[in-house]
């Protein structure tokens, strides 16, 4: 609670005045609701009474009376829409800065962070964390304009009679009551039926995925058994949260009633004594109209609060997320081809050694295949020389700079890494290649036709225009590699390291594109390879094992080490 | 001070902006997306209107239907509840206090007194009518959610393509949460704010038919402009769903992109695209707020019209229609109380909007036509190896062209086939409509001699087993995994699937044998090693005809050892054919059958083709030249 009030001021610090402004909005609503009462009251002693009671009514009383209900609707409306929209600015904005920060966080973590959360959970902290922190901002103007309808309306109560303000007080506590144990008893039902839809859609993505599974093997009733399983218990769940309502929301009706019908039976009485006027029993009656509904908005804070500590419990963990260590460093490469040194290189995924003490070295314009089973670190590998990791000892150094000294931005216009899990935005492949820089299309054409895509890109209906991915065209394995690849030509680095990037492409073209790599670019280059024909054109091949280079040499030289001719041995077999 | 506190301190964020490489401000990008076509089945029910999907939806619900007299007329008794306080003040005042008679305190307690036992009487039908409404609901949606469920997977596996089944799962996951939303609160509230509507309307003319329709007639405008708020509503909340959208595909681009963000140093680009992003989701959300806050105080408005209307037009003339003053103020809460439903009915609107659009979602799935029906007496495979025939085979997705273009094919029991092509030659179609994934569309499958659309599913199923590519696993066990399809084998049979393979040394390396784990999808299997999980489940079924799909991703050589030979020992016996990726499964097998754009273009041994110097001779040429060059040496 304490939490969850810290969050709500620091909310309200970090947006002062929308949020002032909502607050008027319901101060204002409030004063009028309570005005509303007021009027009608007014009129039914200044209008009505004399109206049927002294045989007639001045036109222009009518009139003003009429006005004033008009006029406080009014003021009313200003004040909702005040707090409405004020309140949903404070809000929205709010979420817009978490947002923001969790955003610029993910730009700011070192890469293996990534490898630790799911993508999912990412997700979901960027979007539904955030909004959920900021989720109890919106009942917050209200709750406050609630106190205030409550303050003014028993003001006037104990103006108008003492008795109606003691019934007043007695109906309070039952509805605060009511509100109190309805919240408690539901969290536990409602957010469990939550965790009960995220079941149900396990089971359902698992199941679909699976469809040719349960098709081949004739699962299906074995499925929807599953899902019958988790959607019975998802229903017993909310039909808990409906009994729950059903005792609730008519009781939220019936108690104002049963105060109404206790006012009328003293209020007749008070009337008859002339304590009170009819029109003043009448405004007491609206008045406990309008104090059951605030009561709820309370309830609807109180129930927001806890979620909204949270999820901002986990926006504030991926803020803790370490920073990388930011480079500073501004010394260029130096121009013509490169070579790359490494001494002495560890490195560890947390318990898992990797690499232990590799040294090499790729002279300038040399292509090196790297050769090594599953798991032997050719990824990690690649991802040292580029950068986007730091070795836990040992030196890399390109064209003589130690990395650490490079200036980024130099870097990585001078080194392209290419994965084997190519990653295309979700836009043109236009953007996909220049990524926010202005290249003309004949460079982009070049690059396109050493990668062996040019081809197929000219015969896409928009050409490089094309949208890709999730809302356009669906491209094929290979073919997302080859623009993985022209994207990295494209700013003609001098040093290549392709991780497996050409896997999915067909072997024949893969050739091509290699053939076409060793004419056309200028570049140190670092293959990790599959098939043998890709090996067999590089000039030297690095044999990873144990967690080093285990041997060097030509394809034909290394043929005699044992633990290399099993594994291309192994390769030969596939012909992808 | 506190605000540092929790926004994470300035200066550190600082830290994290130089993080990125340059210092270049974020540009606006502007990109136009695309949206993908409603798919087919959406289209069949678009046009239909909020009635016709009404109409076919409590046809394909028989839950919502049961019981409905009996809750309506609870309803009628609930909203009936309501108006009592409006009829017993006017009783109170007219005749209790202000009447001829003066102060009655009798009357006055006694009248109070069964009031308020009505009230607590309406209390307790009101919670019972509400009962009825959820159990009917909750159960409508069990039994729409199961069937849906079913019928997606009945249907053809051209429906599960990948790009689908997020939208597949969403069908039975967040279209039947929308309505389920909208049965908690929207549909009870329809139901009881209509008759409430109705029932105080009705009470309201028996004080003054005269003053109800002047009511009527200030409140009549309120539809046509609550009508057109929600419209402009509803649209600016469907552009703050594509802005959300739109983000997240930006996020998730970043969180699955990030090496390839770092490698090129794309932070700015990146951080610009982001903010952007999250600028237009913000901008939109404020435009659908402008909305959100006229909607409620415009009632409010309509009702103070009423309000007014009604006592200026009750103090003028309301003594010449006979009105008395207890009629007049219980009139005004009448007025009042028909506020509440109708501004609550705008409030559903919108939420009865996307109901309706989750059920037409889903009725248009359940409209979508299964594929393969299977027949209800049919025939059983022989045991033992089974033969093969495919007579003019063509097969076409619902939308697109012939696949298949006439395949004429006679594989005698015990063949060891492998069918070669290309990528999108047909021959993956040809492996599927070999264990009726899909019906041909001319043409007949014939296995063992009887047409597969006459075989009984079960033993089907048994007699013809695929291996897929993918070795989907599990969630669960990997004996569990084993065991699907024969939930009866013993953990000994299991394991003595595994031995006839071979596999026996692997079983033992894998941490925790037959229980081990697979994780979600079977990742913590290897692709190779899901594939033998596959093989150990055929081995289980011992099927007649075996259909390889050979996987193209590159396997880790003694997972690759075991592979070969659990194969070599599962196709003992068996006809077996496989989609062949690999040169040494063509090369090993009896017949090779190549396949080129929905036809069979040549057939014959390995040494055959190779010497004829057609199309196999080249693709094996072409597979020398990548794979041989270790010969040489």
């Amino acid at each position: 609670m304490r939490r969850g009030a810290r969050l709500l001021w620091l909310s309200v610090r970090a947006q002062p005045r929308p949020f002032a402004l909502a607050v008027t909005g319901a101060a204002l609503f409030a004063v009028m609701a309570v005005g509303g009462t007021f009027v009608i009251g007014r009129v039914t002693d200044d209008v009505l009474t004399p109206a049927f009671q002294e045989g007639g009514v001045e036109r222009s009383a009518v009139a003003a009376g009429a006005v004033a209900i008009v006029l406080a609707s009014l003021l009313r409306m200003v004040g909702v829409v005040l707090r409405r929209y004020f309140g949903q600015m404070a809000q929205r904005r709010m979420q817009m800065l978490w947002f923001q920060r969790v955003t610029d966080r993910y730009l700011a973590v070192p890469l293996p962070w990534f490898d630790e959360h799911p993508t999912g959970e990412l997700l979901a902290h960027a979007d539904a964390d955030c909004e959920r922190s900021t989720m109890a901002m919106q009942p917050l103007p209200f709750s406050i304009g609630v106190v205030v309808i409550i303050v003014v309306s028993m003001g006037l109560l104990a103006f108008v009679d003492p008795v109606l303000l003691a019934v007043a007080l007695a109906l309070f506590p039952g509805l605060a009551l009511l509100n109190n144990s309805y919240t408690k008893k539901v969290e536990r039902p409602a957010s469990a039926a939550q965790a009960r839809v995220g079941d149900v859609s396990a089971v359902a993505h698992e199941s679909f995925e699976g469809a040719l599974v349960v098709k081949t093997l004739g699962l299906e009733a074995r499925e929807v058994g599953r899902l019958q399983d988790k959607a019975e218990q998802l229903r017993q769940e909310r039909l808990l949260v409906g009994r729950l309502r059903a005792g609730f929301e008519p009781g939220l009706d019936a108690l104002p009633n049963l105060g109404t019908i206790a006012l009328l039976w003293l209020g007749a009485w008070r009337v008859s004594s002339g304590a009170v006027t009819t029109g003043e029993l009448v405004q007491a009656m609206l008045l406990f109209g309008i104090l059951a509904f605030p009561f709820r908005i309370v309830g609807f804070l109180l129930e927001e609060l806890p979620r909204a500590v949270v999820a901002n419990d986990r926006v504030r963990g991926v803020l803790a997320a370490p920073i990388r260590a930011r480079s500073s460093a501004t010394v260029s490469l130096p121009p013509g081809p490169l070579d790359v040194v490494l001494a002495g290189i560890d490195f560890a995924h947390g318990p898992d050694v990797v690499l232990r003490g590799l040294s090499a070295r790729l002279a300038p314009g040399e292509v090196v295949a790297l050769v090594g089973s599953t798991g032997s670190g050719k990824t990690t590998l690649c991802s040292l020389i580029a950068h986007l990791l730091d070795p836990g000892a040992g030196e890399i150094s390109i064209g003589g700079v130690r990395l650490p000294d490079i200036d980024p931005a130099d870097l990585s216009r001078t080194a392209a890494l290419v994965f084997q899990e190519t990653f295309l935005f979700a836009d043109t492949v236009r953007e996909n290649l220049a990524m926010g820089d202005d290249i003309p299309d004949d460079v982009i054409g070049a690059a396109l036709e050493i990668a062996k895509a040019r081809a197929f890109v000219e015969r896409l209906p928009n050409g490089l225009d094309e949208v890709i991915g999730e809302r356009g065209i669906t491209l094929s394995g290979g073919q997302r590699q080859r623009i993985a690849l022209a994207r990295a030509l494209l700013r003609q680095p001098r040093l290549l390291l392709l991780d497996d990037a050409t896997s999915a492409v067909d072997a024949r073209v893969e050739r091509a594109i290699l053939d076409g790599l060793r004419d056309s670019v200028a570049a140190t280059t670092l293959v990790v390879a599959h098939r043998v024909s890709t090996i067999a054109l590089a000039d030297r091949v690095l044999l990873l094992d144990g967690g080093r280079i285990a041997a060097e040499g030509t394809h034909r030289e290394l043929l005699s080490v044992p633990t290399y001719a099993a594994l291309v041995r192994a390769y030969e077999q596939d012909v992808g | 001070m506190a605000i540092d506190e929790g926004l994470g301190d300035l200066e550190e964020h600082d830290a994290v902006l130089d993080v990125l490489t340059d210092a270049a401000p974020p540009g606006s990008h502007d990109h136009e997306r695309r949206h993908p076509d409603a798919s087919d089945e959406e289209e069949a029910l678009r046009d239909a209107g909020a009635i016709a999907v009404l109409r076919r939806g409590l046809a394909v619900t028989p839950e919502l239907r049961q019981g409905l007299v009996l809750t309506a007329v609870l309803a009628v008794a609930t909203a009936l509840g309501k108006l009592a306080v409006p009829v017993l003040i006017q009783q109170i005042l007219d005749r209790g206090v202000l009447g001829e008679a003066g102060y009655r305190p009798g009357f006055v307690a006694a009248t109070c007194a069964s009031a308020a036992l009505l009230t607590i009487a309406l209390y307790f039908v009101s919670r019972a009518t509400f009962l009825r409404l959820v159990r009917a609901a909750e159960a409508s949606l069990l039994g729409l959610r199961v069937r849906t469920f079913r019928h997606i997977h009945r249907l053809s596996l051209a429906d599960h393509v990948d790009q689908r089944r997020g939208a597949l799962v969403s069908r039975v996951t967040s279209d039947i949460e929308t309505m389920a939303q909208f049965t908690e609160w929207g549909a009870v509230a329809w139901i009881v704010d209509s008759v409430l509507i109705v029932t105080t309307l009705a009470v309201m003319s028996l004080y003054s038919w005269q003053l109800t329709l002047v009511a009527a007639a200030v409140f009549l405008p309120l539809l046509p402009a609550l009508g057109y708020l929600q419209r402009r509503q509803l649209a600016a909340y469907d552009a703050v769903r594509d802005a959300v959208g739109d983000t997240l595909s930006e996020v998730s681009e970043l969180v699955t992109g990030a090496p390839v963000v770092l490698a090129y140093g794309l932070e700015h680009r990146t951080r610009g695209r982001l903010h952007d992003a999250i600028r237009r989701q913000y901008t939109a959300q404020m435009h659908a707020a402008k909305w959100f806050a006229v909607m409620f105080p415009l009632s409010d408005l309509f009702g103070a019209l009423a309000l007014a209307t009604v006592t200026a037009v009750g103090a003028i003339n309301g003594a010449a229609w006979g009105l008395e003053l207890g009629e007049l103020i219980a009139f005004m809460f009448l007025v009042n109380l028909l506020l509440i439903p109708i501004s609550e009915l705008s409030e559903i609107l919108d939420q009865t909007q996307t109901a309706i659009a989750g059920w037409r979602k889903i009725l248009g799935v359940l409209a979508t036509p299964i594929d393969v029906e299977e027949p209800v007496d049919g025939t059983r495979l022989p045991s033992g190896a089974l033969s093969v025939d495919l007579d003019d085979l063509r097969f076409a997705y619902r939308t697109g062209d012939e696949v298949l273009r006439g395949i004429d094919l006679h594989l005698p029991a015990g063949a060891s086939v492998a069918v070669v092509g290309e990528t999108g030659s047909g021959k993956t179609t040809v492996a599927k409509l070999l264990c009726r994934l899909a019906d041909p569309t001319g043409g007949v499958v014939r296995v063992g001699g009887i047409d597969l659309r006459t075989v009984d599913p079960s033993s089907r199923r048994s007699a013809v087993r695929m291996v897929p590519q993918d070795g989907f696993l599990f969630d669960t066990t990997l004996a569990e995994n084993v065991r699907v399809g024969y939930p009866d084998a013993t953990d000994d049979e299991l394991r003595s699937a595994f031995t006839a393979l071979g596999l026996d040394a692997w079983l033992d390396e894998l941490p925790g044998g037959l229980h081990a784990h697979v994780g979600e999808r079977g990742t913590n299997l290897s692709v190779g090693e899901r594939q033998l999980v596959a093989l150990a489940r055929a081995q289980l079924g011992d099927p007649g005809l075996l259909i390889l799909d050979e996987a193209t991703s590159s396997v880790d050589p003694e997972t690759e050892q075991a592979l070969t030979e659990a194969l070599d020992r599962l196709a003992a016996g068996r006809t077996v054919v496989s989609i062949a990726h690999r040169l040494s499964t063509a090369e090993r097998a009896d017949l090779v059958v190549v396949v080129d754009a929905g036809e069979v273009v040549e057939q014959g041994t390995h040494a055959d083709l190779v010497n004829s110097g057609g199309v196999y001779a080249g693709l094996f040429a072409s597979w020398l030249g990548n794979t041989r060059v270790l010969d040489d040496a």
